[in-house]
């Protein structure tokens, strides 16, 4: 919910209310993160083990196919890479140290 | 008008809550509020309301539920004494902390230990800065009376705050008087319907309630909260007189009796009013100056009117029927002198604990603190600052 | 049961942003949960870390009304909400079918929380109560509770010269529940995202009280890597400490049997709670600890009418 910076006391819903539904979206946790997952597209089978297993919400999905991750709540935990079936012994999830990945392949920030 | 009725007052409130027939009533029955309890699962087993009763297993889970009720978008209520109060601690201040105008009638009891079932105000005393407001009852006629005007002001949208109506046990809760109910139809109307403030089920427009409010705005809240408080003032004493065109019963934050003239006078809450103002009555027949001020709002406290018509006079006494244990006097006594610093000419002032554990009280105890002040004003000393009324030396 | 491509098509009601510690647990219980609401939810929840983490004002990462009321009364709360909805239905002033679900952690269930839910278990609101198990007080710095199983290390049971940790067996909750004579119990694991869906849907879809127990590990409180949560609550049925079943009318079911037993050894060994019970002093412990488990899989199976 967006309080004001400049709000008074008067000025915010009663009791510590918050009236915007999932607001916490507008926090961002990325900045937690040491690791990252990075996705491989070829060894990705779509079976959608990282979204349903994933803490942070940060898998995203379209017509249920792997769209990519959102790095800004990603804490960089690592299950989904370990969930990750991959494909023959090849996971499509990979976590590498943060800076590293950045501009990597598969990076779908 | 009304109906004339014989009635205890646990049967009044009882027949109070079937009128303004709420959504849910979740609670729990201890003593002497039990019959309350009781008399209304029979209206809920027989159909005169449509309310939600649970019956729940203890009176933490009787605030706690009256809470999700309120929080859900019911009108609500509960009903407790003493230890009942106390188990239900934590979730008092709760419910006030999240502006849930719950009414919630708590017939006064000593507070273990040890264990005492009998009349005392240390359970109601207890929760003073709990949040709530807090209206004492003299007889019946006021606890019913109190009862219905609670839900107005607890509903009000400058306060929305939660209502303890107090009335003492046994001594009002268990004795049978004369009375007089409101026809159910003017007391549904008079009450009017509840509309809730971003109620849980409204489930398209889903709200958050209860949060972790740390430092950076939690003062915020509880300022709002302060705010409510003192807005209940003037909304409670615009409820009362709407309230006594409805029934002709007129209520103010607080009762003077005889009190205009007098130089003496005593400060009390709830039944030992009645007899208190027998006491007084006899000493005016005497030519004694003799006044009374029963306080009915006890939360938010009327300090400034209570200065006010305290200010002429030469001594009073305040009489707390429980004890603050701080080494120095009463709750109510604490709240009354503070009301009176800076008050030219105040009064000498001095408290008496009383009724303790349901200690009895008589005409002739009363009688004897007119006496004290009559001699304070005499010789111009005060004695005591306390005295505990009827305690075996 | 919906697929995962159908389920995520769904619109998850919990949002990212959340506090928890990576790789926790209860966001993905929560997720599960939500997903398998056909109807719309209201949600009441216990003191603890998962109230903590999602709604620190002003952010709330609940897209579903939310009430927390205080640590040991989220089953009496929402029991009120749902006598507030029974009775507000009656009256006509709402037509929409709405479900109920109360979480707590073990702390808020198990222990200080036990009567409320007991209570509200018994008067039989239509709400479903899930405990999210992390088998400790997690939220203040990993105390034992009566959920923490022998053997574990604790702030409050800790490993020393003198002890192996918590002397005590876990309370075994979900039998209490049972004997509620309620219409629904279960135990899910979020490992096994179908079977809890599945579950939560039941316990939903049932007219009267329903509770399940969901473990939940915890990275900080079990002390393992962030990514073996999943891992973890997947050992932890394997190795059959935490079996899944769910009693519906008082009939015993086992929902997942794993192909192989796995030794309780393979779940231990990955916690470092429980790493002093690998010193040779405290191998007997071990031994016990999987006599408890074998005992107690040999008795559900009975239950369960499934050959031993």
């Amino acid at each position: 919910m967006s309080v004001p910076k400049d709000a008074g006391w008067k000025d915010v819903p009663k009791a510590g209310r918050i009236l915007e539904p999932g607001c916490a979206a507008k926090y961002e946790t990325g900045g937690w993160r040491t690791y990252r997952p990075v996705h491989v597209p070829e060894n990705c089978i779509n079976c959608l083990l990282c979204w349903v297993y994933c803490p942070d919400m940060s898998i995203q999905v379209e017509n249920g196919r792997f769209k990519g991750i959102d790095y800004r709540y990603c804490k960089g935990c690592g299950v989904c890479a370990q969930v990750c079936p991959g494909k023959r012994g090849n996971k499509a999830l990979m976590m590498l140290l943060d800076e590293e990945a950045q501009g990597a392949e598969g990076d779908t920030k | 008008m009304s109906i004339r009725v014989a009635k205890t007052g646990n049967e009044a409130v009882a027949e109070g809550m079937r009128q303004i027939n709420p959504d849910v009533v979740a609670a729990y029955p201890i003593t002497p509020q039990t019959e309350i309890v009781q008399i209304f699962s029979s209206f809920v087993a027989n159909g005169k309301v449509d309310t939600e009763f649970v019956t729940v297993e203890s009176e933490h889970s009787a605030m706690s539920a009256t809470v999700g009720a309120s929080s859900a978008g019911a009108r609500a209520m509960t009903a407790t004494s003493a230890n009942g109060l106390a188990l239900m601690w934590e979730i008092v201040y709760i419910a006030a902390s999240m502006r849930l105008p719950i009414v919630m009638p708590v017939v006064n009891r000593a507070l273990s230990g040890p264990i005492n079932i009998h009349c005392d105000h240390s359970d109601t005393m207890g929760a003073r800065d709990a949040g709530w407001v807090q209206i004492f009852s003299e007889n019946a006629q006021e606890a019913y009376d109190n009862l219905l005007q609670a839900v107005r002001i607890a509903e009000d949208k400058n306060v929305l705050l939660p209502v303890m109506v107090t009335m003492d046990g046994f001594i009002i809760s268990h004795a049978m008087e004369v009375m007089h109910l409101l026809e159910d139809e003017k007391v549904r109307k008079w009450v009017g319907e509840y509309v809730p403030e971003n109620p849980l089920l409204d489930v398209d427009n889903p709200v958050t309630v209860g949060p972790l409010d740390l430092y950076d705005w939690n003062m915020e809240h509880k300022r709002q909260q302060a705010e409510a408080m003192i807005q209940a003032k003037p909304v409670i004493l615009e409820v009362a007189k709407d309230y006594a065109k409805l029934s002709g019963r007129e209520y103010g934050l607080f009762e003077e009796y005889m009190l205009d003239d007098a130089e003496i006078a005593i400060v009390v809450l709830g039944s030992t009013a009645g007899t208190a103002k027998e006491v007084v009555k006899a000493l005016r027949a005497d030519g004694v100056k003799a006044g009374l001020l029963k306080v009915r709002v006890f939360r938010p406290f009327p300090a400034r009117e209570i200065a006010a018509a305290l200010g002429g006079k030469k001594a009073i006494a305040v009489m707390d029927r429980s004890d603050s244990f701080n080494a120095v006097s009463g709750p109510v006594f604490a709240e009354v002198r503070s009301a009176m610093y800076g008050v030219e000419n105040a009064p000498k002032i001095v408290d008496y604990i009383y009724g303790i554990g349901g200690r009895d009280v008589t005409m002739d105890h009363i009688k004897s603190v007119y006496d004290d002040l009559a001699k304070i004003v005499k010789t111009g000393q005060v004695e005591r600052a306390l005295t505990y009324l009827g305690i075996r030396e | 049961m919906a697929t995962l491509k159908e389920l995520s098509n769904k619109e998850i009601l919990v949002t990212p942003g959340h506090r928890a510690c990576a790789g926790c647990g209860f966001p993905i219980i929560i997720k599960q949960a939500l997903l398998a609401a056909d109807n719309p939810v209201v949600v009441g929840c216990a003191t603890g870390c998962m109230e903590v983490c999602t709604t620190i004002y002003p952010y709330t990462a609940w897209k579903v009304p939310f009430i927390h009321n205080a640590f040991e009364n989220s089953a009496a709360t929402v029991s009120g909400v749902e006598a507030a909805y029974q009775s507000l239905k009656r009256r006509g002033k709402i037509d929409k079918k709405i479900d109920f679900i109360a979480f707590g952690g073990d702390g808020g269930t198990y222990d200080i929380g036990f009567q409320s839910l007991s209570g509200a278990m018994e008067r039989g609101h239509d709400m479903l109560y899930i405990c999210y198990d992390n088998q400790a007080y997690m939220n203040t710095g990993i105390q034992r509770s009566s959920a923490t199983p022998r053997g574990a290390n604790t702030t409050t049971s800790p490993a020393g010269s003198e002890s192996y940790g918590k002397k005590q067996y876990r309370k075994d909750l979900t039998e209490v529940m049972v004997a509620h004579g309620i219409p629904y119990v279960a135990q899910g694991s979020p490992a096994m995202w179908n079977d809890l869906v599945s579950k939560v849907n039941k316990g939903l879809a049932v007219e009267g009280p329903a509770f399940m127990a969901v473990i939940q590990p915890c990275v900080l409180g079990w002390k393992y890597p962030a990514d073996q949560t999943i891992e973890l609550a997947k050992l932890a049925v394997d190795t059959c400490f935490w079996p899944l079943y769910e009693i519906v009318d008082g009939e015993y079911k086992l929902t997942y049997r794993p192909k192989e037993k796995k030794p309780l050894v393979d779940f231990l060994r990955k916690q470092d709670r429980f790493r002093h019970l690998f010193k040779p002093e405290n191998e007997h412990i071990i031994a016990e600890l999987q006599a408890e488990v074998d005992r107690k899989w040999d008795a559900l199976l009975a239950k369960c009418g499934e050959q031993a």
